[in-house]
């Protein structure tokens, strides 16, 4: 630098907010985003997905070979062919719902085979046992499997005798996206879908934020840049260090997410029970509906982040940090229940004051986007959040000047009217030290 | 000038301007701060001249770091006006401002030259200007074999050095140091004086808090004695030392005689030694009257108040010896 930006310096002796904050931001995202910390934290939550998703696979995988759905077949041999023949026909149309079938070796020309011994004896891997005829058909088993069984045996028996229609017409199909009963019901799915995923990523994320600052006194840097630099830009900078390592963590998981969704698509399905595929649309469309996402959960993030930076300047340690958070976590749940409960209440009261109160108004909103394609509304709610946060934040930066910044020990006492006369000794006993 | 004694004593507040000529680098005016009720400091009057090393000299619980914070703009007073370089708030021109203070606090995953750059760039100079001349700052202190080393590799010593070059990296005309000598060594303590100095030369304004009295005896133009939050003393160090009257040690071959009634009413005799103000009238009349009341002057020597005895007298007692213990506490 020469002595002409020196002299800049000098013209100039103050950095903007905007600049203060960025000094500071800058600096926490580079700290936080190459640290082992953070690939831990990346890495996390991943964890538990994993293993999900594998005790899953196996649980599947254990339960579908330990429930046999396979009925042993004690008839005559036609009798025993018909049956088999017939399940074979009625299965493209039942499908599950129509067991396998085959006959019992032990059986097979076996005029006296008896059924209930068979059964009892547990030989084989048969649901059920069936003897008799076509006509007058059998079934030995449990009684849970004769009444599961029962009638899909009876409807193969008849198809066996052709009592039943052997051919099948064929319909044609007209599909609709949708339907006036289905729409509102398949877009709360959506709405409570998101709030969800807002909510645990606000829960996990905001967290960070939270022993920032705690971590900052007892390295005593706090002094340092509240020397150097507005406390309010202080706080924005911080909070916005962490919202974007929050989006680089969003980015990392959802890079993830979509990589193994690419690679075993219908196996997640399969999983998790749940076609992704056909999540219902959105009011606004899933573009805007995902801009909403990111808008929202910034808000969300930068609300509750200044609350938990105001905590964490006040405390003096991590436990106190804990403590002190939790809280504005209950409060969090507490809110989250509140927006989730409004979805179902559309222009209630309550969903006003879920959508005007800060710290539900995100959650709530993107419910809203979900449900309602009205777009004038989330503008308004963006610019209602985004006053609300900059208000924390200056409180936030005000209460941590007036409480935290303590020093000083001649311990004068001012007070005219105490509750407790305390002796000298007690006194000095609580004054702050220098 | 020449004050009794009884005047130092005085409750109320002196101050006695240094160098008015020159434009005033701080002022405040009556600052009162309190926390939950506990008054930290109570009318709190300072003027530094720029240019000048001004010592804030207290032991500890006086009130010198509440004052430090508030003339920085960290805390707000609850009364009072305080002026930096004439802005009323510090955070106006915080570019030109370095600040160190007695908590010593650097992020220890930080390499040392981050540090200081990462401290230059809170003050608004750019990170690549901030380790050109931080390397520079480095190696002119021969800590350039630390400039990549983390803070938490380093020495305590060296760490504290590492940070008193992030106060000064950005080149400000005022630096505030918050009990700056506290945990350095001697060596280090002599090199952080003469850093000082340079800095003061380079017309830098330098204030900074010490319960160490030596210190400022050495370095400061000015002081501002702090005592129970309160300042019963600010202005020049020779003001101050000029507040008492020098000491007279006189010895004597005859122990007993009337010259005796001639010594002033202060006398006190220690072992072979008479001890004992310089009167006002000088030393002369006196030294007649011992002559002709063989006495037998052995020896007579004249011995101006120091800045320790000025704190005593204007401190008072107590406070003299909560300053001493501090000082024997710091250096154990």
């Amino acid at each position: 630098m020469s002595d002409h930006d020196q002299a800049a310096i000098d013209a100039r002796p103050r950095l903007s907010r905007l600049e203060a904050a960025w000094v500071i931001a800058r600096r926490d995202f580079v700290a936080v985003l190459f640290s082992r910390a953070f690939l831990f934290f990346l890495v996390g939550p991943l964890f538990p997905v994993l293993v999900g998703g594998l005790a899953g696979s196996v649980g599947g995988q254990v339960s579908r070979s330990a429930v046999t759905t396979e009925i042993g077949l004690a008839m005559q041999a036609d009798d025993s062919a018909a049956m088999i023949a017939a399940a074979e026909t009625l299965r493209p149309q039942l499908g599950r719902s129509i067991p396998s079938m085959s006959v019992i070796p032990e059986a097979r020309g076996e005029a006296n085979f008896d059924a209930r011994a068979f059964v009892n004896e547990r030989r084989g891997n048969y649901a059920a046992v069936v003897t008799g005829t076509l006509a007058a058909p059998e079934v030995v088993g449990t009684q849970g499997q004769i009444d599961r069984w029962s009638g899909p045996i009876e409807l193969v028996a008849a198809t066996a005798l052709q009592t039943s229609p052997g051919t099948f017409p064929s319909s044609s199909s007209s599909v609709v996206a949708r339907s006036a009963a289905s729409e509102r019901t398949n877009r709360i799915r959506t709405a409570q879908a998101s709030q969800m995923v807002l909510f645990l990523l606000t829960m996990l994320l905001a967290g960070m934020v939270l022993s920032n600052l705690a971590e900052e006194k007892g390295n005593k840097i706090i002094e340092i840049l509240a020397a150097a630099l507005p406390m309010d830009a202080v706080f924005m900078g911080k909070l916005f260090a962490m919202l974007g390592v929050s989006f680089v963590g969003i980015a990392v998981w959802g890079a993830l997410g979509w990589s193994f969704w690419a690679l075993a698509e219908d196996a997640i399905v399969v999983v998790t029970q749940t076609d992704f595929r056909s999540l219902p649309g959105p009011a606004v469309g899933w573009p805007m509906f995902l801009l909403f996402g990111i808008i929202y959960f910034s808000m969300a993030y930068l609300l509750l982040g200044a609350l938990f930076l105001a905590i964490g300047a006040m405390a003096e340690t991590v436990r106190e940090v804990q403590t002190m958070s939790m809280p504005v976590t209950m409060m969090q749940l507490m809110v989250f229940f509140l927006a989730a409960y409004t979805i179902t209440l559309p222009g209630s009261a309550l969903e006003t004051f879920a959508i005007l109160f800060p710290l539900s108004s995100p959650f709530a909103m993107l419910a809203r986007a979900a449900l309602d394609e009205t777009l004038w509304v989330h503008i308004a709610a963006v610019a209602w959040q985004a006053v609300a946060a900059f208000l924390l934040i200056k409180a936030g930066s005000l209460l941590f000047r007036k409480r935290v910044m303590k020093s000083g020990g001649a311990g004068r006492d001012t007070k005219k009217r105490r509750l407790f006369n305390r002796s000298p000794a007690q006194q000095s006993s609580i004054e702050p030290a220098e | 000038m020449h004050m009794q004694v009884g005047e130092h004593m005085s409750a109320s507040n002196v101050s006695a301007p240094i160098n008015e000529d020159r434009p005033l680098a701080i002022e405040a005016r009556g600052l009162v701060k309190s926390f939950d009720g506990t008054m930290a400091v109570q009318g709190i009057d300072i003027s530094v001249p720029e240019g000048a090393i001004y010592g804030v000299l207290g032991p500890n619980g006086a009130g010198k770091t509440t004052t430090l914070r508030m003339l920085l703009g960290i805390i707000d007073p609850d009364q009072g006006v305080r002026r930096v370089f004439g802005h009323d708030r510090p955070h106006d021109i915080g570019r030109l401002i370095g600040y160190l203070p007695e908590e010593r606090g650097l992020y220890p995953a930080m390499k040392a030259i981050e540090a200081i750059a990462f401290m230059g760039a809170l003050r608004g100079l750019p990170l690549a200007e901030g380790r050109k001349r931080g390397l520079e700052l480095l190696e002119k202190h021969d800590l350039a074999h630390a400039a990549d080393r983390t803070i938490r590799q380093l020495s305590k010593g060296m760490a504290q050095t590492v940070q008193l070059l992030g106060t000064l990296v950005h080149r400000p005309r005022l630096v505030v140091l918050d009990e700056p000598f506290s945990g350095l060594d001697a060596i280090n303590q002599g090199k952080l004086e003469t850093m000082i100095r340079a800095l003061a030369d380079e017309g830098v304004t330098v204030i900074f808090s010490t319960h160490v009295i030596h210190h400022a005896e050495r370095l400061c133009e000015g002081v501002a004695i702090i005592a129970g939050g309160k300042v019963p003393y600010a202005g020049s160090v020779e003001t101050a030392r000029d507040r008492i009257p020098a000491q007279v040690r006189l010895e004597t071959r005859a122990r007993d005689g009337a010259w005796t009634a001639a010594l002033p009413e202060d006398a006190r005799r220690e072992g072979d030694f008479f001890y004992f103000s310089l009167p006002e009238t000088g030393v002369e009349p006196l030294l007649k009257q011992l002559i002709e009341g063989d006495a037998g002057i052995l020896s007579l020597s004249i011995e101006r108040a120091g800045l320790h005895d000025a704190f005593v007298a204007i401190a008072g007692e107590a406070a003299a010896r909560q300053l001493e213990a501090d000082q024997a506490g710091a250096s154990s």
